[in-house]
């Protein structure tokens, strides 16, 4: 566990999570949610942790953030009633 | 305004406490923690057994599977089954058998490029793609297989196979996904994973042992001893988590991008 690149990961971890909540774009926003899981898999990576990591690389930064996209790509802006 | 002001007040003490909560946790790894070493006084820690003895019970070098698919093995059964029944749930919200389709058509889908060759528009997307799903897939396979032997198992192995025949779906079109791997091939597949699973416990208790006792099959695996029979196993119920966990990824993606019709996915 190397303490600085843990508070680097760390402040992308928060910086990626402010943007994805405040950015208007639904596609932008789920897209950004996959590097929050990218960075989650990496700060698990480097505890040791690497069967998590393996899985929050494979369903939270990959199948997640797509199946995000396919509902945002069925979704429209304004409602139909 | 004030209910915004209220609500980041909420969140800003609720974040405090929290972080003051965290100070009485036990430094990272630390070996004395309650967690690893047990209660002073009180029975020994599980954590302790696992690590100096789940070699010698099981002979499988990866912790993790060890605990998941053997020690834990009824607790992974049903998480298999939860992922079987969050399939099911999609497709009973989602699905339609209409032939009528009075929902719009999604606008991002042209018609008629079920195949990478005929267009241009997509040449290369669907080449890389056609290169690169054999790979992911051998990687799968060799994720679930490898899984008592280094990081992975049945649930990422499974999940990137599913994902390989999502990679195909978005980089051509449903259709083509789905001539491949169709709605009564994956639900086949999923149920198929969960009958591996349980018939693993079932032919314990035949052999006339517990439900998911592995040890007892060294009759049917013709090993010298308990130990490899636990090891074979879990390779076993490894590969019946990946099937149900392929099926269900696909179902759910084909159920999302095309409403539920199976018909003109993203």
């Amino acid at each position: 566990m190397i303490f600085a690149f843990d508070i680097v990961i760390l402040i992308f971890l928060v910086v990626a999570a402010l943007i994805a909540l405040n950015v208007k774009d639904l596609l932008s926003a789920s897209m950004i949610f996959g590097i929050y899981g990218f960075l989650i898999c990496l700060l698990w990576a480097e505890m040791g942790a690497v069967d998590v990591a393996f899985t929050e690389a494979a369903v939270g930064a990959g199948i997640s953030a797509v199946l995000f996209i396919t509902t945002v790509y069925n979704t429209r802006r304004r409602s139909s009633d | 305004m004030i209910t915004k002001v209220l609500a980041t007040l909420a969140v800003v003490i609720t974040g405090a406490l929290l972080l003051y909560g965290t100070a009485d946790f036990p430094a990272f790894g630390d070996p004395h923690s309650p967690a690893s070493a047990g209660v002073e006084g009180g029975a020994p820690s599980i954590s302790q057994y696992y690590i100096t003895e789940s070699y010698g019970d099981t002979k499988v070098p990866n912790l993790v599977t060890s605990v998941l698919a053997d020690y834990r093995g009824y607790d992974t059964m049903f998480e298999t089954v939860v992922i079987f029944a969050a399939g099911m749930a999609i497709f009973a919200i989602l699905r339609v058998f209409r032939d009528e389709d009075d929902l719009e058509p999604n606008p991002t889908h042209t018609q008629g490029d079920r195949f990478i060759d005929g267009d241009h528009s997509r040449i290369i997307v669907g080449t890389t793609v056609r290169l690169v799903v054999p790979v992911i897939q051998l990687f799968a396979l060799y994720v679930v297989a490898h899984g008592h032997h280094s990081p992975g198992g049945g649930f990422q192995g499974g999940v990137i196979l599913g994902a390989s025949f999502i990679i195909i779906a978005l980089a051509t079109d449903l259709g083509n996904a789905l001539s491949r791997f169709s709605e009564k091939s994956y639900f086949t597949l999923a149920a198929v994973g969960i009958l591996i699973y349980a018939g693993f416990g079932v032919l314990c208790q035949v052999l006339g042992s517990d439900f998911l006792d592995y040890g007892v099959l060294q009759k049917i695996f013709l090993t010298d001893g308990p130990e490899m029979a636990r090891s074979h196993s879990m390779l076993g119920v490894e590969v019946g988590v990946a099937f149900t966990v392929t099926g269900i990824m696909f179902a759910i993606y084909a159920n999302l991008s095309s409403r539920g019709t199976l018909k003109s996915g993203l």
